[in-house]
């Protein structure tokens, strides 16, 4: 479904992505781990389109993404949940959600994803700016998923958010994938819940992928010593 | 009523029946008006419609789009000169509107092509709309020669042009509506623009506008081609500020270089300003506050009308920040929290007494300790409400 093939991208003179390289299988779900600084946020923004590739090449669906716009890479069915959330403060629970509808909406896929998302259910008429950190995660999560994206791109939803929330959000995730089939390519931090989600994990350093480990060898001590550095 | 009307009401939720018994009573109001007051009002009434259309397309950009744009003033202007000049050569009145609203939307369209599609940031868009209403205004003014015609009608420069044709019956072109039937049609548009912009933000597209004000990088990550809707955003505010700027040539009458200038693009937004940005009524109101209180002050002998003004507009700057229409509807709050407001003010002598600081760290606590006692002010969230 995804074909990054020697992705290289950055700040201006400062490169991030050195030459990256990944491929993703439909209905997979493949974490990014690294240190602060090494590009899993900056390989996200590329992907979307937010920053512009300076070489290399991405392919989705089989056909070069590499040049489009953000807008029409999300048309294509490329979802992205931003680090932060940026869920629309002033717009209610709902008004967010057929925010999402843009790509492959609709009054069904919101009452669907309401089911799928029940804690959204009560606040639907609430501000987004007046929830939780976990609640806005899972707003922003349900309206990404409300137009349907093939691919998800999701980065550090567990950010800022409180441990015992953390394992709600990361049961919501579960049920969602499931559910849908989704594909995901997840950066985060926090290794359990990197553990509990993906079927593997890619190691980036200095902006290049140097390694995929299985979640299981992130509870060896060893390994994410060896890469990680924890 | 008022706290649901002004201030209660999201953008993107459809108009409940408060919100249309409201739009009624104003509408029986602007009807019963011609009955009860004298001729003057009526035709500064009908001066302050067209004023109002161009409040209300800056309102739309400015507190639902985000953008803020002095280029108003310009469409405006063009859609003034635009009416005058084809209803002369044609005749045709009802015509000469339309011309005017595409006008004004032409000149939005091109300009706002090169500023959106280029990616200019807010703060140059502001800029480059407030140079181009000065380059308007310094062109239209340097048109006094003899060789600036358009088929039988002279600019006249500095003049403007005083023969501004008054509408005409659309069915019957050989009758010239009459001072109430001016007025009608007047309040007639100015309803139909505020209702039609209003159910505009209950679409996709008035989401999506919102959507950009609050966050325009989210929202094209959700597909949407922003640069497209903000653009389409920009060409129905100016179509909107022709129509007023056509109104207004026709109330004077008189289309006119002044249209185009600093002063009226300062006046529309403390229009918007005091009236409340953060609706689509509060920039009307703010129109007929600010024009009736400058009449006011005029009978009343007061030689600085700008210094007053000025002074107004930085006491709303200051403390009433969400304007004057919203803060009304939040008086119903005020009087629930009185026992609160009424603290707040008895401890503002003893705060400023602790005051041992400079002259301008006293001004920057007594303008916040006021503002907190506003509410809707600073500390308080209200954007996005109509």
């Amino acid at each position: 479904m995804l074909e990054v093939r020697g992705l290289r991208a950055g700040y201006g003179r400062i490169q991030i992505l050195d030459g990256i390289d990944l491929s993703l299988a439909q209905g997979t779900v493949v974490g990014v781990l690294g240190h602060n600084g090494m590009g899993k946020t900056t390989l996200l923004r590329t992907l979307i389109g937010e920053l512009r590739a300076e070489q290399g090449e991405i392919r989705f669906d089989g056909a070069d993404v590499t040049q489009l716009g953000m807008h029409r890479r999300a048309r294509r069915g490329i979802g992205y949940v931003p680090q932060g959330r940026d869920i629309y403060a002033q717009l209610t629970v709902m008004e967010n959600l057929k925010m999402g509808e843009m790509v492959r909406g609709g009054a069904s896929a919101i009452a669907e994803m309401i089911e799928y998302c029940p804690i959204l259910e009560p606040l639907l008429e609430r501000r987004g700016g007046a929830l939780s950190g976990g609640e806005q995660q899972i707003l922003a999560l349900a309206r990404c998923l409300v137009g349907r994206p093939k691919l998800l791109l999701l980065d550090e939803p567990t950010e800022g958010i409180q441990p015992s929330i953390v394992e709600k959000i990361q049961a919501q995730l579960q049920a969602l994938t499931a559910a849908l089939g989704l594909t995901v390519l997840l950066v985060e931090q926090n290794l359990q819940f990197i553990a509990a989600l993906a079927e593997r994990v890619l190691i980036i350093q200095k902006g290049r992928i140097v390694t995929t480990i299985a979640p299981e060898q992130l509870h060896d001590k060893a390994v994410v010593d060896e890469y990680l550095g924890i | 009523m008022a706290y649901r009307v002004f201030a209660m009401q999201q953008p993107s939720q459809r108009p409940r029946w408060w919100w249309w018994l409201f739009v009624a009573a104003l509408a029986a109001f602007f009807i019963t008006m011609p009955l009860h007051l004298e001729l003057f009002v009526i035709l500064e009434m009908s001066r302050f419609f067209g004023l109002a259309m161009l409040a209300l397309s800056m309102g739309f950009l400015w507190g639902f789009g985000g953008v803020l744009s002095f280029g108003q003033t310009a469409f405006f202007g063009l859609g003034g000169y635009g009416y005058t000049v084809l209803a002369l050569n044609t005749g045709a009145t009802t015509g000469s509107v339309f011309f005017a609203i595409a006008f004004g939307m032409a000149g939005a369209a091109v300009l706002g092509y090169f500023m959106i599609y280029g990616r200019i940031s807010e703060i140059y868009l502001s800029v480059t709309t407030l140079v181009f209403t000065l380059i308007l205004e310094k062109g239209v003014r340097a048109t006094s020669g003899d060789q600036y015609v358009i088929g039988t009608v002279r600019l006249n420069g500095q003049n403007g042009i005083p023969t501004v044709p008054q509408l005409k019956v659309p069915w019957n072109p050989s009758v010239e509506l009459d001072i109430n039937g001016f007025f009608y049609v007047g309040a007639t548009l100015l309803v139909l623009v505020y209702l039609g912009l209003r159910l505009l933000l209950t679409t996709q597209f008035g989401r999506v506008i919102v959507g950009l004000r609050e966050n325009e990088r989210r929202t094209e990550l959700l597909g949407y081609d922003t640069r497209r809707y903000k653009l389409g955003a920009f060409v129905l505010a100016g179509g909107v500020a022709g129509l007023g700027g056509a109104f207004y040539a026709m109330s004077i009458p008189l289309a006119h270089p002044e249209m185009f200038s600093l002063g009226r693009a300062a006046d529309v937004i403390m229009w918007v300003l005091v009236g409340g940005k953060s609706t689509l009524i509060g920039p009307i109101a703010g129109v007929f506050a600010i024009e009736h209180f400058k009449g006011w002050l005029g009978t009343q002998g007061v030689g600085q009308v700008t210094l007053v003004l000025g002074a107004v507009l930085i006491v709303f700057v200051l403390v009433f920040q969400q304007g004057l229409l919203p803060t009304v509807g939040m008086l119903p709050e005020v009087w629930r929290d009185r026992r609160q407001v009424w603290r707040r003010i008895l401890a503002l002598p003893r705060t400023v007494a602790a005051v041992d600081w400079g002259v301008d760290e006293l001004a920057l606590l007594l303008v916040r300790r006021l503002a907190r006692l506003i509410p809707g002010s600073a500390s308080r969230s209200g954007r996005g409400r109509t």
